[in-house]
């Protein structure tokens, strides 16, 4: 813009009432200026920028390499290995259970499979040996990790929705609802969680046995339930503590006070414009809440009050493996390692999360 | 100490009181929601003596009768008898089994403050160098481990490769494991939050100006940085006490140590309902009371605070 058009702006800017209509303001735009309209680059959207920093960084894509593959093999290994997890190879219908099958070293073969590769024919391997009742222990570490995962990821569901809710709410709201509301989250949030949940899997378990056994949620186990349960009125304090600060202030910008005025409804500003804002820090909350719940699990179920047998989670495997920990220590290192893997490849993906899509830390 | 602060420290004691009552409370109606009652066990027993053992433990009388005798009895520190172990009375069992858990968690979470702040200044101080990665891969590592996984593989190298530390707790020399296990993830916990607070008190004003002044290394480090940098250090003692009541439950059971983690593990598949609510009790006041204690200190160490 020349600078005598810009003088003229100026000066029609200093006399607001004029109805002098500046002419120059409708010539048509130069070359120039259309030039300036162009775009140099795509605008890019908040995903995509976010996962383009995620793809560059190292730690957190081997992370997701890491999970990825585990999660695969846990989806379709049991599909295809020719062994159950409750499939006690000794045992045949109407025979003597036959004792060569227990606690098998990894690569070893019961009796009669001896006797198949005998006579020429093929068995499949025990990778990891059988454990004390005869069951092929690889499937059952497989089958355990995806128990671990699952409760992983549908607590860290719950959690999210009962906190996303609860905090949206106090948060909107404000005034005396939120100090009420905030109060209850204060005196959650100092309940010691471990304990409570232990107490509260022991109690539901006894009450949900009977209430449970003819149902679809028998194959699923009372402790799981309760596990459920108790991450639905525990855990989602930190979350509701969390999304209620963002939509404090969130709440305060114009683009609400804008929706507000043209009528939108109270339920639809929480939904599509508070919430879609505080996205960043629900995903990353939400990524570092699963590792968190596989540890309860595991927890759970190596003090016995996790997953109900036959079914194998990480945390019952070893805590199994503890009794016979001098002759067959493998037992105890795999399920172990596979914890530790699990839970630490989530945390660095959290942390990498929380480094893509957190604004506050852009630079 | 203003006004603002008095208010502040009334309002997170009566937080404290209340968090404490709503445990006793989940407690009792938890236990009283088990289908069945304690007596109704493996032996088939008269209606007669099922009446008469009601009688005895009050367990006839109506549910708000019952709940107000309880609360009185706990604040007497009377948890009842337990009900599994003849001729025992719960809070016995609680202080024995104490006595032995507290010692291991008192030198526990000695040894991980210790370390942790020695190990996190350490690497604050030589930043990005050899020393300083070494320690925060090790730490996040034992942070990704649960307390059972470290105990198991302490376990595993000390007692059945090495076998140069006894596997079980009675033993002499037998609860240095279960030590090592319990100071591990608080140990890794500190160094970090150490580390990251050390770090951004090095970057400070503060620092650069006692630099110039001439201080001597040392004495920038332990007086000037230090001092400060351990502020946040104190917001984890209340969870770091947490962490070790809970995680002596998982260890106590590997290295079969007679303290009260396994105690309440045995009460729990006796179904021996008075010492689970005991115990239950027991362990969360402790929590619950050593939070207190944590935020009281940080708010009053550190002057910045704001009281809302």
């Amino acid at each position: 813009m020349s600078d005598k058009n810009l003088d003229k702006k100026v000066k029609l800017f200093n006399k607001p009432f004029s109805f002098h209509v500046n002419v120059d303001s409708f010539l048509p735009a130069t070359e120039e200026e259309k030039k300036q309209q162009v775009l140099m680059r795509e605008s890019v959207s908040f995903w995509k920028d976010g996962f383009r920093r995620l793809w560059r960084n190292k730690v957190a894509m081997t992370c997701v390499f890491v999970l990825a593959t585990i999660i695969i093999s846990v989806i379709i290994i049991p599909m295809v290995w020719p062994y159950d997890y409750d499939e006690q190879l000794g045992v045949v219908q109407g025979q003597a259970v036959d004792p060569s099958y227990s606690n098998l070293r990894p690569f070893e073969y019961g009796e009669t499979e001896l006797g198949i590769i005998e006579d020429g024919g093929s068995v499949f391997p025990h990778i990891f040996g059988t454990d004390a009742a005869g069951r092929d222990y690889f499937i059952r570490v497989i089958f355990g990790a995806r128990v671990s995962l699952s409760v992983g990821f549908f607590a860290s569901i719950i959690v999210l929705l009962i906190g996303t809710i609860y905090g949206s709410i106090s948060g909107y709201v404000g005034g005396k609802t939120d100090l009420i509301m905030m109060r209850v989250v204060d005196i959650i949030y100092s309940l010691p969680d471990m304990l409570v949940i232990i107490l509260l899997s022991v109690v539901l378990n006894q009450v949900f046995k009977d209430a449970l056994a003819n149902t679809i949620f028998a194959s699923l186990g009372a402790n799981m339930i309760s596990i459920f349960i108790v991450f639905g009125l525990l855990y989602w304090v930190g979350m509701a503590r969390l999304i209620r600060g963002q939509i404090l202030s969130l709440k305060e910008q114009d683009y609400v006070l804008a929706a507000r005025s043209i009528g939108a409804s109270h339920g639809r500003i929480i939904k599509k414009h508070l919430l879609p804002n505080a996205i960043s820090v629900i995903i990353i909350s939400t990524a570092l809440q699963i590792p968190s719940a596989i540890f309860t699990e595991s927890f759970l179920s190596f003090l016995g009050l996790g997953v109900s047998a036959p079914m194998p989670s990480l945390g019952s495997l070893a805590s199994a493996a503890l009794a016979g920990v001098f002759s067959y220590a493998y037992r105890l290192v795999i399920p172990a390692l596979f914890i530790s893997f699990i839970v630490l490849s989530l945390n660095l993906l959290g942390d990498g999360l929380r480094d893509a899509f957190d604004p506050k830390m852009k630079a | 100490m203003n006004s603002k602060m008095m208010s502040y420290i009334i309002k997170r004691i009566l937080l404290t009181i209340v968090t404490i009552w709503l445990i006793i409370t989940i407690t009792f109606f938890a236990m009283k929601a088990i289908p069945g009652g304690p007596f109704l066990s493996e032996k088939a027993v008269t209606q007669e003596v099922t009446d008469a053992l009601n009688e005895k433990y009050g367990l006839d009388k109506p549910i708000f009768e019952q709940y107000t005798t309880y609360l009185t009895d706990i604040l007497h520190f009377d948890f009842g008898p337990s009900l599994k172990s003849r001729g025992r009375v719960v809070i016995d069992i609680i202080t024995e089994g104490f006595a032995v858990s507290g010692k291991l968690g008192i030198i526990a979470a000695g040894i991980a403050l210790t370390l942790g702040i020695i190990f996190g200044s350490v690497a604050a101080i030589h930043r990005n160098k050899l020393i300083d990665n070494t320690i925060m891969v090790s730490t996040t590592a034992f942070v990704a481990m649960p307390s059972f996984v470290i105990g198991s593989f302490l376990l595993l190298v000390f007692c059945v490769y090495w076998k140069i530390l006894p596997a079980n707790g009675d033993l002499p020399g037998g609860l240095i494991l279960p030590v090592i296990a319990l100071a591990l993830y608080p140990t890794a916990y500190i160094t970090r939050l150490t580390r990251s607070s050390m770090l951004d008190v090095l970057q400070q004003d503060y620092i650069r100006t006692a630099k110039a002044k001439g201080v001597s290394y040392y004495l920038l480090i332990f007086k000037h940085a230090l001092k400060n940098a351990l502020i946040p250090v104190i917001t984890y003692a209340g969870p770091m006490i947490a962490y070790i009541l809970t995680g002596s439950l998982v260890v106590e059971k590997i290295f079969a140590v007679p303290g009260l983690g396994r105690a309440f593990i045995s009460s729990i598949t006796n179904r021996d309902y008075p010492l689970i609510m005991g115990t239950t009790i027991f362990l969360a006041t402790m929590v619950v009371l050593m939070n207190l204690v944590s935020d009281l200190l940080y708010k009053v160490v550190d002057p910045r605070i704001d009281f809302k």
